[in-house]
């Protein structure tokens, strides 16, 4: 038979897994080099003013200490702050690390001591004396949001949608208003790899970096763009990531640092930050929401304002999509949007997992909940009265949008039919049982991406491609989609990634890795098999000879002619055919500008959740979530499932834990541990179950997908904070919800 | 962390003499807290002296008086899954096993346990003032970041909390820790070992120069309290957190009626909180909600907050009252179930 057993669509389980957990996979502070070099950075000790004097003496004369690189005494590198630029910065001047005497937050580099050893370096560091003349400064977001600016400049694809409508007439006129502030404190992304640079020192003068990073072009490029160096000197290679949630987007400050010191010692050089240092950079951006919802006595939306402050540096506008899903999850005929930012003595903030959406979406969902309860609606109700199947802010098509069938399943899964609206109205014993749901949205993306593929003499599929693997299952699904394509084994295909010298991919970001890598491999399979068949023509009594593409199919490792399926023949003997060389291919793919103009894409979800909160002491357990995802074709629904489960994991610490605790006197962070800074450890995690709705789109891109990376967090802080509402009566508008905030 | 000499000792006179040898030395057990210290330049020490080869101090047994004796390097694992412990004080054992990890638990040691420093984050970072750290630094704490912080026995110059749970039963079971030193061995009432800050906050106990814990008696009379007691965590995550308040609650009961109670709090102060006074007040009264919240208010009489953890004073009134009805009712609270044990609100037996 011709039929293939589908590797894509099946579970399958990570081919990297084995790598990872018997420790052979090798992250960035692993590679080996011979005589590496340590550095360590020294951190500022306050958030503005200029550095007086540094004494390194002490440092440097430490035993094993070989250098001690300050403002003073760095090499030059490019002088205008636009060649530190990265593929994903905001509008502003990106940070220059050991540029000048100016102290632009607490915790940024102001000295890299290089010595032999990690520790020499280390305790050097601690003995590098520096005095500052400390400016006043401003790191509390309530106080400077009343200086905040709509920016200037617009981060690309970030600027809200324009306004429809009259929503303050609508508002004014509405049978139903709901208006209130949401604040989400900020996050820090605290993947278990911290970030590291090991950078290996070649005697031609060129160099190897080992770097933590989600795109070793972007790397690259600014390495190359820093130091004055052809691109053809700096290899980039990252074949893994102990996670990335967007820390791994723009190039952190360790990169710059340890390039800095190997061109300059011309020695091999790694940098990695401490747990506490991976606190002086990017972050999730603490964010007000004013949001207005405006309804009918039905409970029809009329209006929505949706009104984003958010925290960014003095250096860099940092912005991200905050507003625009109040204006297009659910039908609303006026709408205005205003995203400002407000700025502070901080690092400039970053994307973060969902940037932006599950900012915006617990403004817009917990005011949908409190809504539903002005209306007298079911919040489910609620919004299938609101479900709109047209993108209203630009007024495209939507692709697919497969909502209703998550609220329904979802719905099923969870019992929410058997919910007693009546907040405190169910309960079990000393505890509060609440229910609550919220939607989750996310954009689609698919971006230009090549790969390659080689069919090796012995009829094995290498892929290879510079797209990293955050820890989303990358290296699974491109494997399993090559596999189908030329009829293979997963054993028998391997997949190379993260490295500069591969077919070009952009960052690993906003789910859009699946969608395109996914695609470019399949169609560079496809090219494959074209030239595979070709290349059959050498076979002695070619059995292919008069065949076309559609005549033959791939299957069990051989090229078999449909007609006759006695008739095939080994891909190691096509190969081999042709001569010892490996049939490669290589194809770009892009999406398609056409579909751009008229269609929008998006994934949904529903997201239902069950608290149990302590009605006395305020101790709330996440014991039920249900997130029902439309996410498009589900590629490979084992690492898909984990996706999900990952991202509700991040909701429930988004909800309940996360928060940087700023010292505003100090302008410093004071949780810098995962000791203080909590997120959920496995007793605050109970029964997640995830559903995948049947959703086919041949539009959103060539396979179908849309990503799943990022659709598990929104929806899931917003339902928890509604679930608690339905328990407690209380309704917290500042995440996280802890427990001094259910005393009052 | 600097450079420094590692010792080990093979009896507690060698370590002894280590201390004494220098001013900079410090004993070193599990390391699970002082680890962190050194590397974080908190503490800096020239010599480390390892005591946790000592098999002296290894052993849990019993004593003369018919109380146990529990070796300094006996781990917190092993203490708290001690058949006898679990048997006559599990109070203890429930204490230890809502803190820290299984791995931080297998390293830690009790006398570790009870020489452990504050989780202040001013304290870890030696970037910022700290009167703990560098005397006469300041306290930022005070108008700073303070929602982990104490709400009792304060001063002017430290706000800081203990962070052991292992100590707060300790406290209410009344234990004696065992010092050896220059001057040979003496004893140290659990109640007079940690100290409160007043203003020589660098002090987080009475142990003297060169003085080295060697273990901690748990008095055979406290074996009273084997059957309704309670070690209530409030924390804000459901595990490996420090307690915002906790609650360690012994009654021995007669009838309805109380005849003895111990509570002492964690989380709250510079040392576990207890108060005789507060204990008094429950002394042959009927077991129920408003006996509790009397002894609470007095437990609390006094409690200042500051702006991010006046929430505690609350919260310790409620979690004490809580923990009274869970210990009356027998039914402690256990660290595999979150769910917060209801209690009742009236003995029954």
């Amino acid at each position: 038979m011709l039929t293939n057993d589908l590797h894509v669509g099946s579970p399958r389980n990570r081919i990297d897994g084995p790598a990872k957990v018997t420790g052979q996979a090798t992250y960035a502070a692993e590679f080996a080099a011979p005589e590496l070099t340590h550095g360590y950075i020294v951190g500022s000790s306050i958030a503005k003013g200029t550095i007086a004097d540094i004494d390194a003496s002490a440092a440097e004369a430490v035993p094993g200490v070989i250098k001690v690189f300050t403002h003073e005494n760095r090499p030059r590198t490019a002088w205008f702050s636009s060649s530190y630029a990265d593929q994903l910065g905001p509008p502003g001047k990106p940070f220059r690390p050991l540029y000048d005497e100016a102290v632009l937050y607490s915790g940024q580099p102001i000295a890299l001591v290089v010595a032999s050893s990690f520790e020499i370096a280390r305790h050097a560091a601690s003995l590098v004396r520096i005095t500052y003349e400390a400016d006043e400064h401003q790191t509390d977001l309530e106080a400077a949001r009343h200086d905040s600016y709509d920016p200037p400049s617009k981060r690309f694809g970030m600027a809200p949608p324009s306004a429809r409508g009259n929503d303050a007439k609508a508002f004014g006129e509405a049978a139903h208003r709901v208006s209130q502030e949401y604040a989400i404190a900020a996050e820090y992304h605290n993947p278990m790899e911290p970030h590291a640079t090991t950078v290996v020192w070649h005697d031609d003068e060129t160099i190897t970096v080992h770097d933590k990073t989600q795109g070793v072009l972007n790397s690259q490029a600014y390495v190359a763009s820093v130091f004055g160096l052809s691109k053809k000197s700096v290899r980039v290679i990252s074949p893994f990531v102990g996670g990335g949630f967007g820390s791994g987007l723009r190039p952190q400050h360790q990169l710059f640092l340890a390039v800095m010191a190997s061109l300059e010692l011309k020695r091999s050089v790694r940098v990695e930050l401490s747990r506490a240092q991976m606190f002086s950079h990017v972050h999730r951006p603490e964010t007000v929401n004013i949001l207005s919802l405006g309804a009918d006595k039905d409970g029809r939306l009329t209006s929505v304002q949706h009104h984003a402050v958010a925290a960014t540096s003095q250096f860099e506008d940092h912005q991200e999509v905050v507003t625009s899903w109040s204006g297009l999850l659910y039908k609303v005929p006026n709408a205005s949007f205003q995203h400002d930012l407000a700025k502070l003595d901080i690092y400039t903030p970053g994307d973060m997992r969902a940037p932006g959406a599950p900012l915006g979406m617990f403004a817009l969902e917990s005011a949908m909940d409190e809504l539903a309860i002005a209306a007298n609606l079911d919040p489910l109700e609620l919004r299938l009265r609101n479900h709109v199947d047209v993108d209203q802010n630009t007024g495209k098509m939507l692709t697919s949008k497969e909502l209703l069938a998550c609220y329904a399943q979802g719905a099923e899964r969870f019992g929410w039919s058997r919910r007693n609206p009546a907040p405190g109205s169910m309960r079990d014993g000393s505890e509060l049982i609440g229910w609550g749901m919220a939607s989750g949205v996310w954009e689609a993306y698919m971006f230009k991406t090549s790969a390659r593929v080689d069919l090796m003499p012995d009829g094995k599929l290498e892929i290879s491609c510079a797209t990293s693997d955050i820890g989303t299952g990358t290296y699974t699904i491109l494997a399993q989609i090559g596999a189908d394509a030329l009829g293979l084994r997963m054993e028998d295909v391997t997949v190379k990634l993260g490295d500069s010298s591969l077919p070009e991919a952009p960052v690993q970001g906003g789910s859009w890795t699946a969608a395109s890598a996914g695609a470019a491999v399949a169609e560079a399979c496809e090219t494959l098999a074209g030239k595979l068949l070709a290349a059959a023509g050498k076979l002695p009594g070619n059995p292919f000879a008069k065949a076309g593409r559609d005549d033959v199919a791939f299957s069990g490792g051989r090229l078999i002619l449909v007609a006759d399926p006695s008739k095939a023949v080994p891909l190691a003997d096509i190969v081999a055919a042709g001569g010892d060389s490996p049939i490669h291919a290589e194809e770009t793919v892009k999406p398609s500008l056409l579909k751009y103009l008229r269609y929008s894409s998006f994934a949904h979800s529903a997201v239902f959740a069950e608290v149990r909160v302590d009605e006395q002491l305020g101790v709330i357990r996440v014991t039920r979530i249900v997130s029902a995802v439309a996410g498009g074709r589900i590629l490979n629904p084992k690492t898909a499932r984990s996706q999900i489960i990952g991202g509700v994991v991040w909701g429930i610490g988004m909800a309940l834990h996360e928060e940087a605790m700023t010292d505003h006197n100090l302008g410093r962070i004071m949780n810098r541990s995962l000791a203080e800074y909590h997120v959920p450890v496995n007793a605050d995690i109970h029964d997640i179950d995830v559903i995948f709705v049947d959703e086919t789109d041949e539009k959103v891109s060539p396979l179908g997908v849309k990503g799943l990376g990022e659709i598990g967090l929104v929806g899931t802080a917003a339902a928890i904070a509604n679930a608690v509402h339905h328990a407690t009566g209380k309704r917290i508008r500042s995440l996280p919800i802890t427990i001094d905030k259910l005393m009052d | 962390m600097n450079r420094f000499t590692f010792q080990r000792a093979a009896s507690v006179d060698m370590a002894v003499a280590a201390l004494e040898a220098s001013p900079r030395a410090h004993v070193i057990a599990g390391g699970s807290n002082l680890l962190d210290l050194i590397k974080s330049n908190v503490e800096t020490p020239e010599t480390l002296v390892d005591i946790s080869r000592i098999a002296a101090l290894a052993a849990i047994s019993g004593t003369a008086e018919g109380g146990l004796h529990i070796g300094a390097m006996v781990t917190n694992a092993a203490l708290a899954r001690d058949e006898r412990v679990i048997a006559r004080f599990p109070l203890l054992s429930d204490a230890i096993l809502a803190g820290a990890t299984p791995q931080l638990r297998n390293a830690a040691t009790a006398g570790g346990n009870l020489n452990q420093r504050t989780r202040c984050y001013y304290f870890y970072d030696t970037a910022t003032p700290c009167n703990k750290r560098e005397p006469g630094t300041g306290c930022p704490a005070i108008d700073g970041r303070n929602r982990i912080h104490a709400i009792l026995g304060t001063s002017l110059h430290c706000i800081a909390t203990h962070p052991s749970d292992m100590c707060v039963a300790l406290a209410a079971l009344g234990a004696i820790v065992h010092a050896s030193g220059p001057d040979g061995e003496r004893t140290i009432l659990i109640g007079d070992y940690h100290r409160l800050p007043g203003d020589t906050p660098h002090l987080d106990n009475t142990l003297q120069a060169g003085e080295v814990v060697t273990g901690i008696t748990l008095p055979a009379a406290s074996q009273i309290f084997g059957s309704h007691y309670t070690y209530l965590k409030l924390r804000d995550r459901l595990s490996y957190a420090f307690a915002l308040v906790s609650v360690a609650a012994a009654v021995d009961l007669d009838g309805g009626t109380i005849r003895q109670a111990r509570i002492a709090l964690g989380g709250v102060a510079h040392k576990p909180w207890r108060r005789d006074e507060a204990e008094a007040l429950l002394v042959g009264k009927p077991a129920q909600e408003d006996t509790f919240a009397k002894a609470a208010d007095a437990l609390l009489a006094g409690a200042q907050g500051f702006e991010h953890n006046r929430f505690k004073i609350e919260l310790a009134r409620r979690a004490i009252t809580r923990a009274m009805a869970q210990a009356v009712a027998g039914t402690p609270q256990t660290s595999t179930d979150k769910r917060i044990a209801q209690g009742h609100h009236h003995a029954h037996q």
